[in-house]
């Protein structure tokens, strides 16, 4: 009873999760090396390697590889960034600390949908728009974001929903900063810049490396910003990895090419979540 | 407080009520722009005084298709999370109280699974929902979100179990309880509070959903995010509305994200940063 | 026959061999206590007596029943916890009578049996709170409580003082003293702290590195050590232990028992400072420090490089840096040989 316990009760989310690891994992393998398009019925030949061939040599690729790269980069940049800033900017007690804090948060809840939406219509459009608006008040022309900057709109919109979160580890992790450390710095004549230089970036390196890799494996999934507000145009100049698959599956429904750059997608994700779990797993115990 | 320390604390405070405004301005924005009429939305320069009205709300509510919309994601979003607690739950506490050698193994392969993006999966899984007959179906949307969210949630109550100190299982087992009588007692009512913050988390994070919502569903099983990106297209004197609706979407889940700041950043973060 | 029986006892942890062969009889109503320094094994003796652990080999009997496989529930035994560990969403009360409500035992006499327990502790007006709500010292009569109830047949101790102040610890331990007195019960009680071990055994089982050195009264422990182990272990300070070749004098004086690789032992009790110029006998020494306890004085002596410990209930006046002789009692000396076995006087 001793063994069997255990193992029943962990059964199901195992094999559930197992499932949900091999089968689309196989599944893709196999479609990748087929001829497979949800239009057109019959048998799927084997094409070998064609697939991936397709998929690198779309004139799409090396331009959706690229802003992939330039959106977690700079996604990445601006949250931790302004996030550490902010972080110490909200440490130490003020009044209207909590509100702050709330207002701060909030952005991180709200539906990507919505999120997308929201700086559509309210903030990037060039006639209507808060930010025309802005543009204007500074006797300036109103720049089209969405036509003119499109990946520059969507890097702000997923930075402004990612801030949040960047900022909210960082905070959690301040709380935890050796207050006798500081004071001892201080007592040893260091200047506020050297205390944060020395010892305020330091403690932060480990969470700065997970917010790092966290945002890294979601921000390679980035995908309803884009669909609803640009559609990865104009042309391809605000695709990313992720719509570019999604094209090709549900748009050109050529499921053997979407399979190879899904492949191509996995192990990018792979490669970063071996250092996150190694990261993860000194703290298990 | 010394008198020298004033002006930085001045302009701290200051500081960080601007930077925390600015940056809630959108979200700002938008709750504004939900209590005006559709002629106030879109006036150039834009209003910030006005009188406000509840007429959005109303006729959002009208439209039967928000209802619908609305009661999928309460459905998809609840039932990914009861699913997904009833599947979790079990193996949190077997990881937690009957450890072995290979516990953290597995622990850390369940999180690996969450890692993989979602795109990896989304050809399998669409062909996958397409031949059983599931596209377009609260069903698929469900086990889905379900599946996407559990390592997170056997994360958070493992670590959720862990905190309840050992040495009062065993005086529980010395005062003669067998394993049942020790969970019913002792184990649940000192993890309600664990379950409760993973099942909120696993609410918000399905009702944000936009990847598979978008990907699975169309007419039938569409959740309020597809909703909200159907309205992608502008189609001019509707800002009020749009958000009006809007509001009405994320509303619930920010007030939520509110009060589970630390199981956020404990379950997205897979306790790496505490 | 012996109330508890441990027979040839073993436990290990994979490779690790924890206790490594324990062979103890414990008679009713005794009050015994397990005292080692840390990583002896004791805790680890205690929880496989309570069946937290389960024995890799040997056996347990209690009241001629064979214990060695029944859960913990079925022992008849209750434990009182290092860290109290009481039920933090249950108030005192719940915490106090969970056990019997368990057993299906009727409310009514849970209720008399909970409220007898609270009264000798002093509890009662405690019944209905929770433990957050209580202090270092009630949370651990509450934890006694607990097992009191019960009325098992032995009680187990782990450690219960470790938490408390130094104040608190000294009142606790007279009453634990007295509750054993007042209750009667069989009790193995784990302990570092060897006046505890003194004061409160009725027999003392003093453990090193899973085995027992020795096992007696207190006193039979003071006087009596069977090797260089207990006989440092127990007294405090402890016993000045020499080298035979290191004061050739002293060693004379055990009249050529003391083998020439074996070592002397004397408690400070047993040795008498002397300033130089008064001395008539003795060997020589310097004084290193002085502590004056108040109703005892330590006395630090360097003795040709032997560091010894003298004490005197009377007060000195010598001070750190005065050359003294240093005198022996040879009535009080122990001998051990040079694996540290006693020989006998």
């Amino acid at each position: 009873m001793n063994r069997l316990l255990p193992r029943a009760l962990m059964a199901p989310a195992v094999l559930t999760l197992f499932l949900w690891m091999i089968v689309p994992l196989v599944m893709t393998l196999y479609f990748s090396f087929v001829s497979y398009n949800l239009m057109q019925p019959g048998d799927h030949p084997f094409v070998g390697i064609e697939n991936f061939q397709y998929f690198i040599t779309d004139p799409d690729f090396w331009p959706a590889t690229w802003n992939t790269l330039l959106l977690i980069g700079s996604v990445i940049v601006i949250t931790v960034v302004f996030g550490v800033l902010l972080a110490l900017l909200v440490n130490e007690p003020f009044p209207g600390r909590g509100i702050v804090r709330v207002l701060l948060i909030s952005p991180f809840f709200v539906m990507p949908a919505v999120n997308a939406l929201l700086w559509k219509h309210m903030m990037m459009n060039p006639i209507y728009g808060v930010l025309a608006d802005l543009w204007r008040f500074f006797g300036a022309q109103p720049v089209d974001w969405l036509t003119d900057v499109p990946l520059l709109s969507v890097i702000i919109m997923v930075a402004w929903q990612w801030l949040p979160f960047a900022c909210l580890i960082f905070i959690t992790s301040l709380q935890s900063l050796d207050r006798e450390q500081m004071e001892a710095a201080r007592m040893d004549g260091a200047s506020s810049f050297q205390r944060f230089f020395y010892l305020i970036i330091p403690h932060l390196g480990r969470p700065m490396a997970v917010v790092i890799m966290i945002e890294m494996i979601f921000l390679l999934s980035v995908f309803a910003e884009i669909a609803i507000t640009t559609n990865g145009g104009p042309g391809n100049e605000s695709t990313n990895l992720t719509y570019l698959i999604f094209k090709q599956s549900l748009m050109n429904f050529d499921v053997g090419v979407a399979s190879a750059g899904a492949l191509f997608a996995v192990v990018v994700a792979n490669i970063v979540a071996v250092f996150l779990i190694r990261i993860v797993g000194k703290n298990l115990d | 407080m010394q008198p020298s320390n004033f002006l930085p604390q001045l302009l701290r405070t200051a500081g960080a009520w601007a930077v925390a405004l600015l940056l809630f301005f959108p979200l700002g924005w938008l709750i504004l722009t939900a209590f005006k009429t559709e002629l106030q939305a879109i006036h150039v320069p834009p209003l910030f005084v006005f009188e406000p009205t509840l007429d959005n709300f109303s006729e959002v509510q009208r439209r039967s298709d928000y209802l619908l919309y609305a009661r999928n994601s309460l459905i998809t979003s609840l039932g990914s999370t009861i699913i997904g607690l009833l599947i979790a739950a079990p193996a949190a506490y077997s990881m937690a109280f009957f450890r072995t050698k290979r516990t953290r193994d597995i622990l850390m392969w369940m999180l690996s699974t969450k890692m993989m993006p979602a795109v990896g999966a989304l050809v399998p899984i669409y062909v996958l929902a397409q031949t059983a007959g599931l596209l377009d179906s609260l069903t698929a949307l469900t086990i889905v979100f379900t599946l996407s969210n559990l390592p997170i949630m056997v994360w958070m109550l493992y670590s959720a179990y862990k905190d309840i100190p050992n040495e009062i299982l065993e005086a529980a087992r010395m005062d003669g309880a067998s394993l049942w009588t020790e969970f019913r007692h002792v184990v649940l009512p000192l993890s309600v509070g664990g379950l409760a913050s993973t099942g909120l988390l696993c609410l918000v994070l399905s009702w944000n959903e936009a990847f598979w919502a978008l990907n699975l569903s169309s007419a039938k099983a569409g959740t309020l995010a597809t909703l909200i990106a159907s309205y992608s297209s502008p189609e001019g004197l509707f800002w009020a509305k749009l958000s009006a609706a809007s509001l009405m979407a994320i509303a619930p889940i920010v007030v939520f994200g509110w009060f589970s700041q630390k199981q956020l950043v404990q379950g997205l973060t897979f306790g790496a940063v505490k | 026959m012996a109330y508890l029986e441990l027979k040839n006892i073993e436990k290990s942890f994979g490779e690790t061999q924890i206790i490594r062969g324990v062979d103890l009889e414990i008679n009713k109503g005794e009050f015994i206590v397990f005292v080692g320094p840390s990583g002896c094994g004791k805790s680890t003796l205690l929880r496989l007596i309570a069946g937290l652990e389960p024995i890799t080999k040997g056996k347990l009997l209690l009241d001629g029943k064979d214990i060695t496989w029944a859960p913990s529930g079925k022992r008849d035994l209750a434990m009182v916890f290092q860290s109290y560990a009481l039920y933090p969403h249950m108030s005192v009360y719940d915490n106090m009578s969970f056990a019997l409500k368990l057993a299906g035992v009727s409310k009514g006499e849970i209720r008399a049996k909970v409220e007898y327990a609270a009264q000798t502790l002093n509890l009662t007006q405690y019944l209905d709170r929770t433990p957050k709500d209580l202090s270092g010292g009630q949370r651990q009569r509450v934890a006694i409580g607990r097992a009191i109830v019960r009325a098992p047949k032995v009680f187990l101790f782990d450690e219960p003082l470790s938490n408390l102040d130094a104040a608190l610890r000294g009142n606790t331990r007279v009453e634990i003293h007295k509750l054993h007195r007042a209750l009667g019960a069989t009790t193995i009680y784990v302990t570092h702290d060897q006046v505890e071990a003194m004061t409160l055994a009725d027999r003392v089982v003093v453990l090193r590195d899973g085995l027992i050195e020795q096992v007696g009264t207190p006193l039979e422990l003071y006087d009596h050590p069977a090797n260089r182990f207990v006989a440092q272990f127990i007294g405090m300070p402890s016993m000045n232990m020499v080298a035979a070749s290191a004061i050739p004098s002293f060693s004379a004086a055990t009249g050529g028992r003391l083998p020439s690789d074996g070592f002397l032992g004397v408690r400070p009790e047993g040795l008498r400072v002397h300033p130089k110029q008064a001395a008539v006998s003795g060997v020589q020494g310097r004084v290193e420090l002085i502590e004056a306890l108040g109703a005892d004085t330590l006395i630090h002596v360097d003795v040709g490089g032997v560091p010894l410990i003298a004490r005197q209930n009377e007060r000195t006046p010598l001070h750190a840096g005065d050359d003294v002789a240093v005198e022996l009692d040879p009535s009080v000396l122990h001998l051990f040989n040079h694996e540290g076995r006693a020989v006998p006087a």
